[in-house]
């Protein structure tokens, strides 16, 4: 670690896989509740697991995303963090809010809490994603203005890099675009059309400009090429996801009352989301494989290596083949969007903060090459199991969406099945992605255990003499 | 990427296409704001509509439905619940969602279940008219059919 205050990154990374452990069990909870449907009833009722499975994704991606910028902010900068001590104390700050909010949802009915918490004057609540109390909301915009504060500040006053710049960027963007969040008239199409603001404008925006800086950020590290060639990269990337993704924002606009141009707008522009995606696959492959120097943190590669495979099979060939209008038309609303919202934020975002994490942590804790060989090889089969029962999860909800949408969108009105009728011949399929997250737990709890495994580390000195090929020349943080 | 495509050229690229491709976002946007009375029947949001809308919301049936295609994929569809139920008639359809909210939870074994929201009859009768108004957005023919 070059600097004291990138410390401050690992409170926020402990909290965030212990609600990402949160969000799981919950998740876990909602498959078996597709097949029994009564389980659990009426003391945790679906649509407060399903609160509570989302809420913590959302959270435990931005405490994510605050601890990388924490990390690699100042390392980037070449200067101090601006105030560490502003950083611990909006830690404990969102960890409380956060907290207490998923407290609210499971202790008090929805109803009551909106109640409580006073909706009714500033009404924010009740849209998916964005049930968050008004108060909890307000509490998200101080806390990433005095985040964003924080880190505008130390790039201010330190190395402005295209890593910083992109990240910064990418900080502000989300939190402009979440104040759309308090914007709630009676009108539902208005409503939903600024609510895609947040969502899409985050998921399939500024999200993935955060993402780019992340894995540009790792891969240098890791791979020690030329920074000019990785920031030329980056700079490519995310100008494609903009291009093909402000537009794109289109395929949400197909059936919930904007006109019939957004039909061809967000069919075209979406079926070019897919492309900064596939560069990325292309991008992290090409640099492991220009590689200067052979990192010891080998876990951390494979990390960004698979995250920029899945996000491209979950954001790219998942979006795709049900983004085009005429395939949407039958698809919207279906488990196929499940499927692919699954694949695509646990490829995209679960999987750069792991990525981040897997690289940071170690070296927080005094490991400058990595974790022990006998940790990492427990984290790879944390990674295998989580990614490949991620990936079976996406197939047994995409070959339900399939026969969803045969069963009950396909027919005409008297031939149709209903959704109920429909549901329950899906639950063979509900089984397998039942069995898959349970795989998923599995490699959860390896990878947390390979927290815990000890062994021999290498040490900086050690790995240059080690050094099988290449030795460490040029690490690319001085041009 | 080959040396003669360098840096520079890439960050124009990102910055040059972001700004446009936003601008002509927020461009569409307008023009879509003055469209949307012509498809959104807006005038028809009366105090019962906006109501309803409120009770929807602070209910969090989004956790469960799905409202034009949007939210959770747990339970039926409701933008077209009208054209499902109500046979024609707001009369018809507001006594179904009547009786039907008061019949909650159906106790059915093994069943999904929604859970009684103990809504008063205006209520009800508010979100029925929330949910009549939602039927009748041009949202381009979705879903497919009835069963949504």
């Amino acid at each position: 670690m070059k600097f004291q205050s990138q410390a401050v990154a690992k409170p926020y990374f402990i909290f965030a896989l212990a609600l990402f452990a949160g969000q799981i069990l919950f998740g876990l909870i909602m498959g078996l509740q597709y097949i029994i449907g009564d389980f659990m009833f009426p003391y945790l009722p679906f649509n407060v697991a399903r609160m509570v499975h989302t809420n913590l994704l959302i959270v435990w991606l931005l405490f994510g995303f605050m601890g990388a910028s924490y990390y690699l902010v100042p390392e980037e900068c070449d200067t101090e963090l601006h105030s560490p001590w502003l950083a611990r104390v909006l830690f404990w700050v969102f960890a409380a809010a956060g907290v207490a909010t998923i407290l609210g949802y499971l202790l008090v009915p929805y109803a009551e809490l909106a109640e409580i918490t006073y909706n009714h004057l500033l009404p924010t609540m009740g849209r998916e994603f964005l049930e968050q109390p008004t108060i909890t909301k307000m509490g998200i915009v101080v806390v990433c203005l005095g985040f964003i504060f924080n880190i505008g500040m130390t790039i201010l006053k330190g190395r402005k890099t295209v890593i910083n710049m992109v990240l910064i960027t990418g900080l502000i963007g989300l939190a402009v675009f979440f104040l759309f969040s308090f914007y709630n008239p009676d009108n539902l199409v208005l409503d939903k059309f600024f609510w895609w603001w947040v969502v899409h404008l985050w998921v399939e925006g500024v999200w993935e400009l955060i993402l780019g800086a992340i894995l540009a950020f790792t891969l240098i590290k890791v791979t020690g090429v030329d920074r000019e060639v990785i920031e030329k990269w980056l700079y490519v990337i995310i100008a494609m996801a903009l291009i093909s993704g402000l537009i794109g924002m289109g395929h949400h606009y197909f059936w919930i009352g904007p006109g019939e141009y957004w039909l061809w707008l967000g069919s075209i522009f979406s079926a070019l989301e897919p492309i900064p995606f596939f560069m990325m696959v292309l991008f992290a492959f090409r640099m492991v494989s220009q590689r200067r120097y052979e990192h010891n943190n080998r876990i951390a590669t494979t990390w960004a290596l698979g995250c920029a495979t899945m996000a491209f099979l979950g954001a790219g060939v998942w979006g795709f083949i049900h983004t085009l209008a005429p395939v949407n038309y039958f698809t919207h609303g279906s488990q196929i969007t499940a499927a692919h919202g699954h694949l695509a934020f646990f490829g995209a975002y679960a999987m750069i903060v792991l990525t981040i994490i897997s690289y940071a942590m170690p070296i927080m804790r005094g490991r400058p090459q990595g974790n022990p060989a006998s940790a990492q090889t427990v984290e790879r089969f944390g990674f295998w199991a989580m990614c490949l029962s991620m990936l079976g999860i996406t197939l047994a909800l995409t070959v339900a969406g399939a026969y969803q949408v045969a069963l009950q969108r396909l027919p005409e009105d008297s031939l149709a099945l209903s959704f109920m009728m429909t549901q329950e011949k899906l639950i063979p399929f509900y089984w397998v992605r039942l069995g898959f997250g349970l795989i998923f737990f599995a490699g959860l709890v390896a990878y947390f255990a390979s927290f815990f495994v000890g062994g021999k580390t290498v040490s900086d000195e050690e790995s240059l003499v080690e050094g099988e090929a290449r030795p460490a020349v040029c690490c690319g943080s001085c041009s | 990427m080959a040396d003669s495509f360098n840096k520079g050229m890439a960050r124009n690229i990102y910055y040059g296409g972001g700004v446009f491709f936003f601008l002509l976002l927020v461009g569409l946007t307008f023009d879509t704001m003055l469209e949307l009375p012509k498809r959104d029947h807006r005038e028809n949001i009366t105090p019962a509509v906006a109501n309803g809308k409120a009770i929807w919301e602070d209910n969090n049936c989004i956790g469960c439905h799905s409202l034009m295609g949007e939210g959770a994929y747990f339970a039926p569809e409701l933008a077209n619940v009208y054209d499902r139920y109500g046979q024609g008639s707001e009369e018809t359809f507001t006594q179904f969602l009547q009786a039907w909210m008061a019949m909650q939870p159906l106790k059915t074994e093994g069943r999904r279940q929604m859970p009684q929201f103990h809504l008063t009859e205006s209520e009800v009768n508010d979100l029925a008219a929330f949910l009549i108004w939602t039927s009748r957005i041009n949202d381009n023919d979705w879903p497919p059919n009835k069963q949504g």
